[in-house]
């Protein structure tokens, strides 16, 4: 792809906008839902707390969760900035032990602009569980959950260093892959492949 | 798994440790304390890995490592590729895996795609996977090995490891980054030998184990060195994200492969050895008994092929797969859907994936995220090595400076996928 600059992103909602995505699935009947790993597509808080309401994840997020999607067998809850760690408490006391995996989506020029997504996974139920926070260009600041995990300490680091997300109570928040004196997120989707020139 | 209060396990920085050292007015010439830096050029830290040490004497006081020598923004890179392209990227992210990334991705996107894989597709590359193990293992032993002082045992993986590289060579045309798998399948079919070479090596693979066991395992000098170094608790352990050999090291039974099966592994039969020592020792035991049992899960995956000798190695896909290369040359319909993949690519629906898969070092995850276009909106890999390097200092806190290199040689670090 050479020295073409980086394409801007095409405007395509995107699977977590608003509108329910290009795979809207079937209906959620009152049948065949008890099992969820059976069902369809699931888009919308409704539809999935209504389907899944025995999952562990669903059970533990239902006071905090602002949308939820059950797409490609993977659950997504998405909460709200300032809940971020009550939500990881909550997944972690509903058997959701282990941190896997957390980092950001740039979906410029949208707005809310990132999507950060942590992966949780439960060794006891053998589930995963993603929780998704949407952030404003704005305010570019979300509480640290190293209290909770002490493993997102380098994730967020990751984060911080490559798309310029603050974590705030994170014990050491510095570069981790770039150099400290570099400019720019390169991440970010106004960052250029090639770099600036 | 009981709950953890580990507010202390937060790496200090290398700053704090300088600093520390500096308020106790030791600039190094002091009789307490000492900052060493270790790295990154340097022949035990198995790549560019650069830790910065405070030393007591001879012990770690606090540690603190320093990456991102070797970024080179493959996730950036992945966002300006077709999704086809991304497949050599992957290689090279752990090149000592690189069927293991080929499938996380593959499989990654087929979720997207929501393909179905033929099973001779998914059993040769539960296969080839598992290969990959073995030599990833052996690549580990021969290195850590050397770390301790026991040279013969490099020459000896070495060999091994050739005859594995042989057989990828064969497959691929390349001995390390093969870049075999694709969506929707495979590249090639296997050549007329491969399966006389991959019984070849399955057959003298036990025997050779256990000449490095006759080697190491009950060698006095191997065993001071290893027991009861490097200890890391269950709950430290799940704490610090640690994962495959080093967490089923500590006691905590899970592995990927069995617990939440992909390609095709529930098909097969196999224990995942677990140990609740947790020291280098036990991660030395934990990963032979894993090469064992990688042998005998491609034993089983060589029957399974034995009964279908030919077969679809691709998923039927025409606007995914590229077509058979006669067809391309015979039919206008394989020619414009060859031409389009190849100019175009293939647009992938719009959603979010994330799919995990056991690799010799622990959780591979390949987060991808797709906005309905032919390239991935965002690619992000979730790579064992770097959070079990989170776990390094409470590893070897209170040891000896020698033990360091016991243990960044028992979590089996690849600076290349931590770093991307």
């Amino acid at each position: 792809m050479g020295g073409t600059p980086n394409p801007l992103p095409v405007p395509n909602p995107g699977p977590t906008a608003a509108s329910p995505g290009p795979h809207p699935g079937p209906e959620p009947g009152p049948s065949a839902l008890s099992e969820h790993v059976n069902s369809g597509p699931l888009f919308g808080k409704e539809a999935v707390f209504e389907a899944m309401a025995h999952n562990a994840a669903v059970k533990a997020l239902s006071g905090l969760a602002t949308d939820a999607k059950f797409d490609r067998k993977e659950l997504t809850i998405t909460v709200a900035r300032e809940k971020i760690i009550v939500a990881c408490e909550a997944v972690k006391a509903a058997g959701y032990n282990f941190f896997e995996d957390v980092t950001a989506v740039d979906w410029y020029p949208q707005e809310p602009r990132f999507q950060l997504s942590y992966h949780i996974l439960s060794h006891k139920l053998k589930q995963r569980v993603r929780i998704a926070v949407r952030l404003d260009s704005a305010g570019l600041t979300i509480d640290s959950i190293t209290s909770v995990w002490p493993s997102a300490n380098f994730y967020e680091r990751e984060v911080f260093d490559l798309f310029g997300i603050h974590f705030a109570g994170h014990p050491r928040l510095t570069r981790i892959m770039m150099p400290e004196n570099w400019e720019g997120h390169p991440l970010r989707k106004d960052y250029p492949v090639e770099g600036y020139r | 798994m009981a709950s953890v209060e580990a507010p202390n396990m937060i790496t200090p920085g290398i700053e704090d440790i300088i600093a520390n050292a500096q308020m106790h007015g030791n600039d190094g010439s002091g009789d307490h304390t000492m900052v060493l830096n270790m790295g990154p050029q340097h022949p035990s830290t198995h790549g560019v890995l650069r830790l910065v040490l405070e030393i007591d004497g001879e012990s770690i006081v606090a540690l603190a490592p320093d990456i991102g020598y070797l970024h080179t923004g493959i996730e950036k890179t992945c966002e300006a590729k077709f999704y086809q392209q991304v497949v050599p990227l992957t290689d090279r992210i752990d090149y000592l895996c690189p069927m293991t990334n080929n499938l996380a991705y593959c499989l990654a996107v087929e979720k997207l795609l929501e393909l179905e894989i033929p099973e001779r597709a998914q059993i040769l590359r539960v296969l080839l996977n598992e290969l990959t193990r073995i030599q990833s293992h052996l690549v580990w032993l021969g290195t850590h090995a050397m770390d301790i002082g026991a040279l013969t045992m490099f020459l000896y993986c070495w060999r091994e490891r050739e005859d594995i590289l042989r057989i990828f060579e064969a497959l691929s045309g390349q001995r390390m980054m093969t870049s075999y798998f694709r969506i929707g399948g495979l590249a090639l079919e296997p050549p007329m030998q491969f399966r006389e070479q991959v019984q070849n090596f399955l057959d003298i693979m036990p025997g050779k184990i256990d000449q490095y066991e006759s080697l190491l395992t009950g060698n006095p000098i191997w065993m001071g060195r290893l027991k009861g170094v490097g200890y890391l608790s269950p709950e430290d352990a799940v704490a610090l994200g640690v994962t495959g050999p080093p967490l089923r090291a500590s006691g905590v039974d899970w592995d990927l492969r069995r617990d939440m099966p992909y390609s095709g592994y529930e098909k097969f039969k196999f224990d995942v050895p677990v140990s609740t020592d947790g020291d280098v020792w036990a991660r030395y035991t934990v990963r032979l008994l894993e090469m064992r049992e990688s042998v005998k899960i491609c034993q089983q995956a060589m029957d399974m092929l034995a009964s279908m000798p030919s077969g679809r190695i691709v998923a039927d896909a025409p606007k995914i797969v590229l077509p058979d290369r006669e067809q391309m040359k015979t039919q206008m319909e394989s020619l414009i859907h060859h031409f389009k993949i190849v100019t175009e690519g293939f647009a992938v629906p719009a959603g979010e994936v994330y799919q995990a898969v056991e690799s010799p070092r622990g959780e591979m995850g390949y987060y991808v995220v797709s906005d309905g276009t032919a390239k991935p909106y965002r690619v992000h890999m979730r790579n064992p090595s770097f959070a079990t390097l989170q776990a390094l200092e409470t590893m070897c806190k209170g040891r000896l400076l020698a033990d360091v290199v016991a243990v960044i040689g028992s979590i089996d670090i690849v600076l290349g996928e931590i770093d991307r």
